[in-house]
């Protein structure tokens, strides 16, 4: 049969408008809502980290990078520190760090509930998994539009588009990890008169610990690489510094931007998964995940556990 | 004694629709035909068997046969489809959520073949998981799975970690954590299976030990007829879910059920099955050693029963010798005048062999002797014979 004699068109962006608009009208009060929480969570993060003498937060991070990584990692964090100052995008670099643990920590708190209630109930995980599945097939870009149409251009919107996308991994190795304890433990645990709350919280959680906070370290560079390209409805922080640099074709100003996201990168990989990974090793590291996102054909590779 | 755990007319059916199963297992269809018309597994069909208390019950029988099945429906971990587990008189598969988990907590514990401890927790704090989970507070809770880690000698690694230690190590903390709860019921799935043969046998004999100390109920799960002979007080023979045969470890190695049971003893060495107070057998004719009773008259009782051989023994039934036709005559014979001793009749080179001797002791007494030997018990009484008949009978049995 030839495609070319059929002429019906599916109007779905149509639809999509229709439905765009109708959330706009009647619902602008649940949105306000969402947008005054967010810009607190936002403000709080971003306003100490900025309002933090510089040297201090810098000494700050070079200590938890010796203290949970080792001292090599401290040295290379100095250098980081020092190179960020010297190319004079330190508030810019802070700025994009508020953003990300902000969105980071909504996309959290939102999906490892999320993952554990997948776990316990597969006709919730029958409904979430396809969901997350073209979450994360959807190139990045996309979320910045109903984002930026709800929400407005600035930092909301820039976080909410940030911790949607940011958000699968979470959802997903919490369920994994959750899933994958075995039998024989579910079962001491219920011989010894666990209750299910109990059993979760005493043997599940604990023990899909390394994955959790495999999702967790996921969740935090998805959200990273999101925050840079959230600038463009303006977010700020290090994405404006490669955008400014793309616009004016000015190649160092973007490398620079590109190397502060870069060594931010860095630091937070190692950092978090120093406190989920380091013991067992093995889970896929974020930073891999990121170089694959920057490196070819967007996010859709990523994220399955 | 009194019954602890009762079980009747058990059954787990694994599938779908086990109420069409069932009805066809009453029709007498078997597992696999149940599974042809179906798709369900019959993992456990009519189980009845009561277990005392103090008692230690193994059920033995091939991978598949269903005992992790039948253990697991003794404290629920698996619901079972039909029948009744009472314990202490109490059906349990009546429970509601709150008092399973109540008898979980204070009455039946477990042992896993996997050992399944924490790994995250220290071997303190695996010992104390029940009495944790059970509400008890941390100071109490801590001292009573110190006295555990004490009982399975593992005290010095209570802050140690399981990956830290060997596989025996840590089925004693598995063991620690069962007894920390003080339940009364041990259930051990495979509990040893997973551990070197010699560490093995060392923690059997700790259970032994522990079972003569603080006797507990246990259910343990094996496939190894020398672990069964070792610690179970009776063996419960699983056969493709239906227990074939219930029986004292000498019953099952000497009167199999059928052929099934018969090949789990192929090259068991049954001087360990048996010793010599379990074939001893009292068919020698028992003269007493009383006023009245002489020489000539208990020369006089084998003639008349056509024996040659008696076996001396007093009113306290204790042993005092052996007597042939020709010992008793010869005796007699010689002390014409006077009463003639019972101990001049006595046979010189035949001597008592206590009861709990090995029957590797045994048979080389008995292979060189041209009489039996009489066994006695720790009391001195006399319990029987063994001779070259018992014993070829006894190695003709399980070879
Ligand atoms: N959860 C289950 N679902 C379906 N079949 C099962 C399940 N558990 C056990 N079975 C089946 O029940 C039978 C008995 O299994 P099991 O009790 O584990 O045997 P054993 O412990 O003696 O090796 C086997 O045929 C097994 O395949
Ligand atoms: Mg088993």
């Amino acid at each position: 049969m030839a495609n070319d004699n059929l002429q019906i068109e599916i109007p779905v962006g149509e639809w999509v408008e229709a439905g765009v608009d109708w959330i706009q009208v009647n619902l602008t009060g649940v949105l306000d809502g969402i947008s005054d929480v967010l810009a607190a969570v936002i403000d709080a993060f971003e306003g100490t980290l900025l309002a933090m003498p510089p040297l201090v937060l810098a000494g700050l991070i070079v200590g938890l990078a010796t203290w949970r990584v080792g001292w090599r990692f401290g040295l290379f964090a100095v250098a980081a520190m020092a190179l960020l100052f010297g190319m004079d995008i330190w508030d810019e670099t802070v700025s994009t760090l508020g953003l990300v643990i902000a969105s980071s920590l909504v996309a959290l708190a939102i999906g490892i509930p999320i993952g554990i209630a997948m776990a316990r109930n597969d006709s919730v995980e029958a409904v979430v998994r396809p969901l997350l599945d073209f979450m994360q097939t959807m190139p990045p870009f996309v979320y910045l539009i109903p984002a930026a149409i709800f929400f407005g251009l600035g930092k909301v919107p820039g976080a909410i588009a940030t911790l949607i996308f940011a958000m699968p991994p979470a959802v997903r190795l919490t369920n994994l990890g959750i899933r994958q304890v075995g039998e024989e433990h579910i079962e001491a645990g219920q011989a010894f008169g666990c209750t299910g709350r109990q059993l979760l919280v005493k043997v599940q959680l604990p023990l899909a610990m390394p994955s959790i906070m495999a999702g967790i370290n996921q969740t935090i560079m998805l959200a990273l690489s999101m925050v840079v390209i959230a600038s463009m409805i303006g977010a700020g922080g290090l994405g404006n510094t490669v955008l400014t640099g793309i616009q004016r074709l000015d190649v160092g100003l973007g490398f620079e931007g590109g190397l502060g996201v870069v060594l931010l990168a860095i630091l937070l990989d190692r950092i978090t998964q120093s406190f989920g990974t380091a013991r067992r090793g093995a889970a896929p590291s974020g930073l891999a995940r990121l170089k694959r996102l920057f490196a070819a054909d967007g996010p859709g590779a990523s994220g399955r556990g | 004694m009194q019954e602890k755990v009762v079980v009747k007319g058990l059954y787990k059916i694994f599938g779908p629709e086990p109420e069409q199963a069932l009805a066809l297992l009453d029709q007498g269809l078997s597992k696999d035909e149940i599974f042809e018309h179906t798709r369900t597994t019959v993992g456990v069909q009519n189980a009845e068997f009561a277990i005392r208390e103090g008692e230690v019950f193994v059920i033995m029988g091939l991978s598949g046969s269903g005992k992790s099945t039948l253990v697991r429906m003794l404290n629920r971990l698996i619901e079972p489809t039909r029948g009744q587990v009472l314990i202490d008189g109490q059906d349990i598969t009546q429970m509601g959520k709150q008092a399973l988990i109540e008898l979980r907590r204070s009455v039946v514990s477990m042992v896993f073949q996997s050992f399944a401890l924490m790994p995250h927790r220290s071997v303190l704090e695996n010992a104390a998981f029940g009495l944790e989970v059970s509400g008890m507070h941390k100071e109490e809770r801590h001292a009573r799975a110190s006295r555990a880690l004490e009982t399975v000698g593992l005290a010095p690694y209570a802050d140690s970690y399981p990956d830290e230690l060997s596989g025996g190590m840590q089925q004693r903390v598995g063991l620690a954590r069962a007894l920390a709860t003080e339940a009364p019921i041990l259930l051990m799935d495979e509990a040893f299976s997973a551990l070197d043969p010699l560490i093995r046998t060392e923690m059997q004999d700790e259970l032994v030990r522990l079972q003569s100390t603080q006797a507990h109920t246990i259910v343990f799960i094996s496939h190894d007829l020398d672990e069964a002979i070792r610690i179970g007080d009776r063996i419960a023979i699983m056969e493709g879910g239906s227990i074939v045969q219930i029986g004292t470890p000498e019953e099952i190695v000497t009167r199999p059920a059928n052929d099934y049971v018969r090949s789990f003893f192929y090259g068991v060495d049954v001087s360990k099955v048996f010793n010599a107070g379990d074939i001893a057998a009292d068919d020698v004719l028992t003269v007493f050693e009383r006023t009245g009773v002489n020489l000539r008259a208990a020369l006089a009782q084998l003639r008349d029963r056509g024996r040659t051989l008696g076996v001396v023994i007093d009113r306290g039934r204790q042993y005092r010798g052996m007597v042939s036709i020709n010992s008793l005559a010869a005796a007699a014979a010689r002390g014409a005048g006077e009463e003639p001793r019972w101990e001049a009749a006595f046979i010189g080179e035949v001597a008592p062999t206590p009861a709990d001797a090995g029957l590797s002791d045994v048979l080389g007494r008995v292979a060189g002797s041209d009489y039996p030997v009489p066994v006695v018990g720790a009391d001195g009484r006399y319990l029987g014979i063994v001779d070259k008949t018992i014993l070829l009978q006894t190695l003709d049995k399980t070879t």
